[in-house]
């Protein structure tokens, strides 16, 4: 197949032209958007990629409209993505939780900017990652990506069609404006050098049947994608295994729903992804995320030149969180600092991933500004003193 | 033509473990149902090949009832999940089963932009005036003055013609009936079905229940009685004057051209890509 960008080479590209190509390379052949900074390169990129391997791109009326189109060209049995940022994010909300219900593989990229409403279009932020998680209405689970590099957003891009489709859900990446208008080397492989995971189909009528049971007992049931004969119905009202609506009976909307969660919740391991640098002798840890990760590893080394024990935790997987890997850290360190460009959002999670084993303190900075590394070191160095 | 039997219809294409319906006694999406049903049955189409879609309210649970790959979806949406659909895999026949509020209130936007598109769909719509699902709120349709839960002195904004917007959005073919013009229907139905970019056919559709017992029509005779006053046949209306429309709903085939639906043009769209960047030539 012919790619139409270099492959098997290095570029020098924007985060969102990686997502984009990353995206192609994934295996995506449908992309539906309306246009909003900073997230428009990637519609860009996708506009001008797309029909060349045949793939569809069209600009939707509004954010509600192209998640609903993503969802739709999932169902038909293609890999689908959509970019958006923060206001439009919000608007792709109920849809997501439709995605969740209906257990429909998709990849949602959020190019974060700075809110609430349309606060600071062009700067980045960190002020989406609770809604990331938790915007949606109900109990659900669904999978978080943060990348901090424009080379881990084409990894993680990849990793997010990968994830989607081995999970049947939705799959947001989290980046930023930061990431994404930053030019950085990226390494885009050739096809033959990535993994690529495609859906579980239906291997008999009697699965195709359960389209939302689980009949390989790992929760994740095979996906009857339209025009196979299969004659699926699919709603995102509660319904059972078979896909029929049983909306009053406690035990129907318990069984889905548990499933759904769990699905996520019990592979966290497989999921959740980090890097650690110098933690071992910590005494103590920097815990962040996206854009911040770079600046706190910088931290990192000035701190332990001044003979402060600093170690960097560096999120990737935002949901499902691994609170007990964060209890651990907890256990070997003194204090953990959370670096995050809002007023407090993985701030939560870290407190309660520490579990009172270490004390956490956030350094919170808004307005469109990346923490400077002596802002981090400052920061902890008044503190401990 | 053998007159194929209602039984038949429901035997072959109905979910038997889904009936009874949700519908109340009098109400008309069960007769659209059963046109629709009649016009794919006359059509011989393949029923693997057809996706019903819709978005929420009485009228969008018509998929669960039919044995068709459907995408029940959220209010007002339909038309934008089908969009995904239809051109992911143009090989599927779209049908997406609406209500007025869901078409035209929430999912206004969706209906005039899938429309502008030529979207290859065919769009089934119970006009029944009212939220019938929600308990008869005033819908975008409710005639001036009639009442509903949420304009209990009477509705005082102007209504929407859906099919006249549906006509001046591009729509490919339109027309519009009571569920009483069965045969009208049915025919109207199969000429959408094999219509290429956008189809609309809508029917006036009586809700006894949420909408006719605020409006002094407690049962379905009494709304069709109604329908006989307020509707003008769309060659009549012709010699009409504006005074004399006023008020009245103009049913019968309001359009029916050809113009290049959606898949087509994006077919023609990536083969200019292509060539614009040497790929083919
Ligand atoms: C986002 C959203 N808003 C509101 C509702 C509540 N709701 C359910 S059905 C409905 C109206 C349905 O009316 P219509 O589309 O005319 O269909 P009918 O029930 O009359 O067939 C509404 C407002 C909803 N489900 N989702
Ligand atoms: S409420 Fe109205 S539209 Fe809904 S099923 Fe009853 S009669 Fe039909």
């Amino acid at each position: 197949m012919k790619y139409p960008f270099p492959v098997g080479t290095a570029d020098f590209i924007q985060g969102d032209e990686a997502i984009a190509r990353a995206a192609i390379l994934a295996g995506c052949r449908f992309y539906a958007g309306y246009p909003i900074t900073p997230a428009s390169e990637i519609f860009e990129a996708m506009a001008l990629y797309m029909p060349l391997v045949d793939g569809v791109v069209i600009q939707m009326e509004d954010e509600i409209a192209s998640i609903a189109a993503i969802i739709g060209a999932s169902w038909a049995g293609v890999k689908a993505m959509t970019a958006t940022s923060g206001p439009g994010f919000s608007l792709m909300q109920e849809n997501i939780g439709y995605a969740v219900m209906t257990e429909t593989p998709i990849v949602i990229v959020d190019v974060q900017r700075g809110g609430p409403s349309t606060g600071q279009p062009t700067l980045p932020s960190q002020g989406d990652i609770m809604q990331s998680i938790w915007g949606t209405h109900g109990d659900h689970s669904l999978i978080v990506l943060s990348p901090s590099t424009v080379q881990e957003a084409f990894d993680f891009t990849i990793r997010a069609f990968n994830l989607a489709e081995k999970y049947r859900t939705p799959v947001i990446l989290l980046s930023d404006a930061e990431v994404g208008h930053m030019r950085e080397r990226v390494y885009i492989p050739n096809p033959d050098e990535i993994e690529i995971v495609n859906r579980k189909l239906p291997q008999n009528e009697e699965e195709a049947e359960l389209p939302f049971g689980d009949p390989h007992g790992d929760g994740v049931p095979p996906m009857p994608i339209f025009g196979k004969g299969y004659r699926t119905y699919v709603t995102g009202l509660t319904h059972d295994e078979r896909g029929r609506p049983r909306t009053v009976e406690r035990e129907v909307h318990e069984r889905i729903i548990r499933r759904i969660v769990e699905k996520i919740e019990k592979n966290k391991k497989d999921i959740f992804d980090y890097e650690v640098k110098e933690i071992e002798d910590a005494e103590i840890a920097i815990i962040t995320t996206g854009i911040v990760a770079r600046s706190a590893l910088r931290a990192v080394r000035d701190l332990r030149r001044e003979g402060i024990r600093a170690g960097l935790v560096k999120i990737n997987t935002i949901w499902p969180f691994d609170f007990e890997f964060i209890e651990k850290i907890a256990e070997k360190v003194e204090r953990i600092y959370v670096p995050e460009m809002n007023l407090g959002q993985l701030y939560h999670l870290v407190r309660e991933g520490a579990n009172g084993k270490a004390e956490v303190k956030l350094i919170s900075k808004i307005g469109g500004e990346v923490h400077t590394p002596v802002e981090i070191v400052e920061f902890i160095r008044r503190d401990m003193r | 033509m053998r007159l194929v039997s209602a039984y038949e219809i429901r035997d072959k294409y109905l979910r038997k473990d889904m009936l009874p319906t949700i519908f109340c006694p009098g109400c008309g999406i069960g007769s659209v149902l059963q046109y629709t049903l009649r016009a794919i049955d006359e059509l011989k189409l393949d029923p693997d090949k057809i996706v019903w879609v819709s978005g929420i309210g009485c009228s969008s649970r018509v998929p669960g009832f039919v044995n068709f790959d459907g995408l029940h979806t959220t209010h007002g949406r339909a038309l934008a999940f089908a969009t995904g659909i239809k051109l992911a895999n143009p090989e599927l026949k779209i049908i997406a089963f609406m209500g007025d509020g869901d078409a035209a209130a929430i999912g206004g936007n969706h209906f005039i932009h899938a429309i502008r598109r030529n979207l290859d769909v065919t769009v089934i719509l119970i006009n029944n005036f009212t939220y019938g699902m929600t308990g008869g709120q005033v819908a975008p349709t409710t005639p001036k003055g009639l009442r509903g839960t949420t304009a209990p002195y009477g509705q005082f904004e102007n209504p929407f013609d859906i099919a006249q917007l549906a006509v001046a959005a591009g729509a490919n073919y339109v027309a519009r009936w009571t569920v009483f013009n069965y045969i009208q229907g049915i025919n109207s139905i199969k000429k959408a079905l094999q219509k290429e970019g956008f189809s609309l056919v809508e029917f006036l559709s009586p809700c006894p229940i949420s909408f006719g017992r605020r409006n002094r029509m407690k049962t379905a005779p009494e709304i069709i009685k109604w329908y006989q006053k307020i509707t003008v046949p769309i060659e009549k209306a012709k010699k009409m004057k504006p005074e004399e429309l006023e008020g009245k709903i103009i049913i019968g085939e309001f359009v029916d051209r050809d113009r290049p639906g959606l898949v087509r043009e994006y077919e023609e769209y990536k083969k200019r890509a292509k060539k614009m960047m040497g790929w083919e030539v």
